[in-house]
């Protein structure tokens, strides 16, 4: 396990110190009534504390690309949380210079029942863009989705594959300095796989930073300089993405030709 | 600052831009940047709350006609209502009173309502951006504002048609809804941060909403109320403030002072203790929705 610490000089986008998220949720695992009754009469509370992400530390250096690789669980999404200023960290500090665009798990995240375009125009201003700017987008962002009449339709007629798409389009047109991904690349059919590829190409080579979780072990090959693999919530390997990966795959079993190379 | 301006060095772009995030204990965040972000995304808020309100009818036949036949209904649900119990009408400026008070009510109390489900049932709104979350109970506000003004209309027909009296005493209308939406913004932020702790809590707001409604004076003038239960009605923050708008529009005086001064003194108490249990809270909600 190889720790790999950015010399203290060099210039960081993204400096994550002992990082811990840890959420509480009151749920019980079968809730009944007397149960209930009996907690009450106790004055007890139900509180369950998971600990998604644990003392995690690491700098991601200007213009790099990072991936974040893992099993389902592993507290990846938390982290990419954590550095949006989502999550606040429980133990810790997130340091992140400039403006930051997300493409989160659960899509653009907005109402199921207001169509494609508002949901575009709300997600630009709920980023901080002007009405102007968002406006300024919103041409590149349906051209590069090809939704076409969809735009105008309530998002909960669209198939996943067209959510996909549209939240892929928001995250890329809002012109951050530092894009954190999930997963976004595993929608949407293979023309516009492969066309999310060569725009994620493009933006690696315009020195923006990028932090990209995914589980198609080819993207993270090919697009991130290091990458980290997440086990149970802790940073099990940090270091070029080649050698994370082939120790990742090992974990795995996987041989190179399986179905991760396929998931791009 | 001085490892983070060494960091950004020779990008000047970024000097604007620096987020840190440290863990807290229950408190407030610098309230300056917290208000300007705030500010910042008022478009955003009302962008918000009139695609909702759109969205919200967009399957009904009847449409946005919705937002006028509704409260017409119940209004006349609740005028029927009274003339069952009574045995009798009490005449058309009682149906005046009546439609006035109801309105103004819903404004707060829709208000309240949808701000309680405002944080949690912004579930994914809150777990895919960051932003001041003061926008969501806002929202609520915003909406519920939006839903009065046709009853305005409504109001100014039935004003008009039982003859009550037009002159500069109903200007008093304006700062007196102004208040009651002011105060509604508090109490939504309460319930909203209320819920996420006590989920239980929108379960009883209807019935605390309704017994709300049957004790404020507008089902009856605030004269009717008998001398013992007098207590109860000078507790309801609903009485000055639908007092002094029965005085304003109804009766066409200039409102009492006391009644003015309650109003006022209800409306800031519950915005501030409302913001600040609101803002104190808010960075804990991702983690527990």
């Amino acid at each position: 396990m190889l720790e790999r610490q950015a010399p203290e000089t060099e210039p960081w986008t993204i400096r994550v110190q002992d990082l811990s998220v840890t959420y509480r949720t009151a749920i019980e695992k079968k809730p009944t009534l007397k149960k209930t009754l009996v907690r009450l009469g106790r004055r007890q509370r139900i509180i369950r504390e998971i600990q998604a992400v644990r003392d995690v530390s690491f700098q991601v250096p200007h213009g790099h690309v990072l991936g974040v690789v893992g099993v389902n669980g592993a507290g990846k999404s938390t982290l990419l949380r954590a550095m949006a200023g989502i999550l606040p960290p429980t133990e810790g500090k997130v340091e992140v210079l400039g403006r930051v665009s997300t493409l989160l798990a659960l899509g653009v995240g907005f109402k199921n029942d207001l169509t494609g375009r508002e949901n575009v125009v709300l997600g630009g201003l709920a980023a901080g863009l002007t009405r102007d700017e968002v406006a300024a987008k919103y041409e590149e962002i349906t051209e590069f989705a090809e939704l076409g009449d969809f735009m105008d339709m309530p998002m909960r007629t669209y198939s996943s594959g067209m959510y996909g798409r549209l939240a892929f389009s928001v995250a890329i047109s809002m012109d951050p300095d530092i894009l954190l991904i999930d997963e976004a690349l595993s929608t949407g059919d293979a023309r516009f796989k492969e066309k999310s590829f060569e725009k994620m190409r493009e933006l690696c080579a315009e020195a923006r930073t990028i932090v990209l979780v995914s589980h198609g072990l080819r993207s993270i090959r090919e697009l991130c300089d290091e990458a980290i693999w997440m086990h149970e919530g802790r940073i099990a390997m940090h270091d070029q993405s080649g050698a994370v990966i082939d120790a990742y795959r090992d974990f795995l079993h996987l041989s190179e030709s399986e179905a991760a190379n396929e998931d791009v | 600052m001085s490892a983070v301006a060494e960091a950004g060095r020779g990008r000047d772009d970024f000097s604007g831009e620096y987020h840190v995030y440290e863990p807290h204990r229950v408190g407030l965040p610098p309230l300056g940047p917290y208000f300007r972000a705030l500010w910042a995304r008022r478009q955003f808020l009302f962008e918000l709350a009139r695609t909702n309100l759109r969205a919200q009818h967009f399957n009904t036949t009847l449409g946005q006609l919705w937002l006028i036949l509704n409260p017409v209904m119940l209004g006349i649900v609740y005028f029927t209502l009274v003339y069952i119990i009574r045995s009798g009408g009490r005449g058309s400026i009682f149906l005046a009173h009546l439609m006035l008070s109801l309105f103004a009510f819903r404004l707060v109390s829709t208000a309240v309502g949808s701000g309680a489900r405002s944080v949690v049932g912004g579930g994914r709104l809150i777990l895919n951006t960051a932003f001041p979350r003061l926008i969501l109970p806002l929202d609520s506000v915003l909406e519920s504002f939006m839903r009065f003004l046709p009853t305005v209309g409504v109001y100014a027909i039935v004003h008009v048609i039982v003859g009550l009296p037009i002159g500069p005493s109903l200007l008093w209308a304006v700062p007196i809804i102004a208040l009651m939406t002011t105060f509604g913004a508090g109490a939504a932020m309460f319930t909203a941060t209320a819920q996420v702790y006590f989920r239980d809590l929108t379960n009883f707001l209807p019935y605390f909403t309704r017994i709300w409604l049957y004790t404020s004076p507008i089902l009856f003038y605030a004269e009717d109320v008998p001398d013992k239960l007098r207590p109860i009605l000078y507790c309801n923050p609903m009485y000055p403030m639908l007092g002094s708008l029965n005085y304003a529009v109804i009766e066409g005086r200039t409102p009492p002072a006391g009644l003015l001064l309650a109003s006022f003194a209800w409306a800031m108490a519950t915005i501030v203790a409302g913001t600040l249990f609101f803002i104190s809270r808010e960075r804990e909600f991702a983690i527990r929705i």
